[in-house]
């Protein structure tokens, strides 16, 4: 057995102990100690992060209640648990959304779902999450404890605890509301291998569900598009699914989930480190009618829509049947299809035939998708 | 999707260019006069669906792209202005003129918003008292009634923080300074469609006698480009030159009469240079005296004034023959080397209708690949 250590920030201290504070108007000023509001404050002060009674009252309150789980509970700088041997995967990813709250999830619960997914990619069955908050000044202590507890229960719901993390309160003006990093650390069970290299020409290219929900219903929300009101995100775990195709025994060439830069971008990715070419069936790529709907009249492709609980495997062409009669099992992955096939290298590299069985190019995209004028 | 996916449909695709096939029988070369067919012809590879002798060109109709650098530039010094904020359609915010683009006036702290639509601008005037709302209005004759609209409302509403920098401009004097050139090979053109669902097509019989051209008023979907260039090669063949309407589920003859109306209430139409093209007489609008305080050449004319005579274009960049269908995006120098969406030259590189832009992300960078 081996100890290690996560080496994270614990919600506890160190978060004044430079005396730094900043001021109203953004400048830093040095002071003697941190200044105490009033604890009965309903937004968040700069003295949240300041190290002093009001933190320990916001951690105890808010995150040690929602989160509460026994690695967490010691309160020391990091979380420790012993190892077996094996192959640990970890990675981060840092949530900025707005709205915080849009229709099928918000920034609590996409913080936890995007760091599994990132680790079920790597075919690992996710552990432990931190959680690091940079909140603004001003913000509802109600908005924060709605984000917590989606947080908290999309964890749970996952099997996963959030066992150690940090907070840190910015200036009015500074944030946008609330900004959270989540790190996750997973177990990839023994004989696991997933990377893009394995990738093979004459693999299936396999979607797990229809593309471009989320972008779709924050950009909804945001900009009060009411033509594409009733769209939820797809932000899901997929950690689950993942775990049964390895189960299931279909040899998972490659995985990636698909988020900024949608299906597209993901594919250029994945064939430009394989060094294959992808060859794409427009046709076969599920999307929503509303989702449709909503690109067709901004200019937007949503193969370049974001999503929050969809992926892309690679398996070999004889379990392709296979692998999807399995990802159907799950909700999240109902609506799984084959959408194309792993060819000989060519530059560029994913070809996309079109809906009238002409061909072009599926390039990466340049700059953010902007909706056209007319 | 109803009206999208039986206008997508390969059988009537297919029927359609085997039509065309059957009918040309000699060499033709016909204009798309809006960027959206071109992204059409594009993306869907409308092209190598087609004879041989019948040679695409792309046209003028991307209002973006036609919009000459020194408003470009006039709308980033606007921005840049304390207590501005500049709200635009999200598509001009990333060509470039002379001093960058919107996208680094707005890292550099300028107030850019992108609005969906101009009465959000209205939206933004009214909830923002202390701020001057300057709306970069760009666009032809489709999108030219909303900021009429736009303008009237504020007017009603008695606001006096809302104003338009104006760069509309009309397709068919664009289409006569086209057939006018003497290098013109044009010999007919698909007619941009949502423009004539605002403007009708009356007004394209004069053109079509006095060049004897065919036109045909033409959609945006696969099928309806294909079906547009089928009608137009029929009259070419035939040896008419007539004005035909393919896109009968959007376009009459008349075209809309209340939006042409309030355009009319608001605008005149006015002397405007074409970025790449020079400038054509009548062929842009303006507005109206009677609402001047609405005009924001007119409310800034003096910051915009201080900035001496308008940049001139870069002269590596082709875009003007580009948009007057002379070249072909991969057949300029530039196109995928000096000039790409990252690093663009001119506007139809970034812009969503821009015809460079389309060849490069539906084609790739390999010149000469169809």
């Amino acid at each position: 057995m081996l100890h290690i250590l996560f080496v994270l920030y614990a919600i506890s201290h160190k978060h004044c102990s430079s005396g730094e504070i900043p001021t109203m108007n953004g400048n830093k000023s040095f002071e003697p100690s941190c200044p105490l509001p009033s604890s009965d404050k309903k937004t968040v002060q700069l003295a949240h992060g300041g190290g002093g009674r009001l933190m320990q009252e916001l951690i105890q309150d808010i995150f040690v209640r929602a989160f509460h789980n026994p690695l967490l509970a010691p309160m020391h700088d990091g979380a420790t648990w012993p190892v077996e041997k094996g192959t640990l995967a970890f990675t981060t990813d840092s949530y900025v959304v707005r709205p915080l709250f849009f229709p099928g999830g918000d920034i609590g619960s996409l913080a936890v779902h995007g760091t599994i997914n990132d680790l079920a990619m790597c075919g690992a069955k996710p552990l432990y999450l931190s959680a690091g908050f940079i909140l603004e000044e001003g913000l509802s202590l109600d908005v924060l404890q709605q984000v917590v507890n989606s947080m908290a229960k999309a964890a749970q719901a996952a099997g996963v605890s959030i066992v150690t993390g940090d907070t840190k309160v910015v200036d009015r003006g500074k944030g946008d509301g609330i900004f959270i990093n989540t790190a996750g650390v997973g177990l990839v069970p023994s004989g696991v291998r997933i990377a893009p290299t394995l990738i093979q020409p004459g693999d299936a290219i396999l979607v797990s569900g229809d593309l471009g929900s989320h972008g779709v219903a924050v950009l909804s929300v945001r900009e009060g598009l009411t033509f594409a009101g009733n769209v939820e995100s797809d932000s899901a775990p997929l950690h689950e699914v993942v775990g049964d195709l390895m189960g299931s025994g279909v040899d998972l060439h490659c995985m990636r989930d698909l988020t900024r830069g949608g299906l597209a971008s993901a594919l250029n990715e994945l064939a430009t480190a394989a060094k294959v070419g992808m060859s794409i069936d427009e046709s076969a790529v599920p999307v929503l009618e509303p989702v449709r709907g909503a690109c067709e009249l901004l200019g937007l492709d949503p193969l370049y829509v974001a999503n929050e609980g969809r992926f892309v495997a690679m398996v070999p062409e004889s379990q392709a049947e296979t692998a999807l009669a399995v990802m159907r099992r799950h909700a999240v992955s109902s609506k799984a299809a084959r959408i194309g096939v792993v060819t000989g290298r060519h530059a560029p590299p994913v070809i996309l035939q079109t809906v009238l069985g002409t061909h072009r190019i599926l390039d990466l995209l340049s700059g953010e998708q902007l909706p056209r004028i007319c | 999707m109803k009206y999208v996916d039986e206008f997508r449909d390969r059988t009537v695709a297919t029927a359609l260019a085997e039509r065309i096939k059957q009918t040309v029988t000699r060499p033709w070369t016909v204009m798309e006069v809006c960027g959206g067919q071109t992204h059409s012809i594009v993306r869907f590879g409308l092209d190598s669906l087609l004879p041989k002798d019948l040679t695409l060109v792309h046209g003028p109709g991307c209002p973006v792209c036609v919009t000459p650098i020194g408003l470009i530039d006039d709308a980033v010094r606007l921005a840049r202005q304390p207590g501005v904020m500049l709200c635009s359609f999200g598509d001009m915010l990333r060509v470039p003129g002379s001093q960058g683009d919107l996208f680094g006036a707005k890292a550099a702290g300028a107030d850019v918003r992108i609005v969906y639509s101009p009465m959000d601008a209205v939206e933004l005037a009214r909830a923002n008292p202390d701020r001057e709302i300057v709306c970069f209005a760009v666009g032809f004759e489709t999108t030219a009634p909303p900021w009429a609209m736009a303008v009237v409302q504020a007017k009603a509403s008695k606001l006096t923080n809302f104003s338009l920098l104006v760069a509309h401009v009309l397709v068919p004097p664009a289409m006569e300074a086209i057939l006018s050139s003497p290098q013109n090979r044009i010999q007919g053109f698909l007619a941009a469609g949502h423009v004539c669902t605002v403007m009708g097509y009356e007004e394209y019989n004069a053109i079509a006698q006095k060049y004897l051209v065919p036109i045909v008023v033409t959609g945006f979907e696969p099928v309806d480009v294909l079906e547009g260039i089928a009608m137009l090669a029929g009259q070419l063949e035939a040896g008419r030159a007539e004005v035909e309407n393919q896109y009968i589920r959007s376009v009459s003859r008349q075209g809309n009469r209340q939006a042409q109306a309030i355009v009319d209430e608001v605008f005149e139409p006015a002397l405007r240079a074409w970025r790449g093209i020079g400038a054509i007489p009548r062929s842009g609008l303006q507005i109206r005296s009677t609402y001047a305080e609405f005009d924001a050449s007119v409310r800034f004319r003096d910051v915009l004034a201080s900035y001496g005579p308008a940049a001139q274009e870069d002269p590596e960049c082709q875009s003007g023959l580009v948009l007057q269908g002379l070249l072909k995006p991969m057949d300029c120098p530039a196109f995928g080397s000096k000039c790409t969406p990252e690093r663009p030259l001119g506007a139809p590189m970034v812009s969503s209708e821009g015809a460079c832009a389309a060849y490069y992300r539906y084609r790739g960078t390999v010149r000469g690949k169809a």
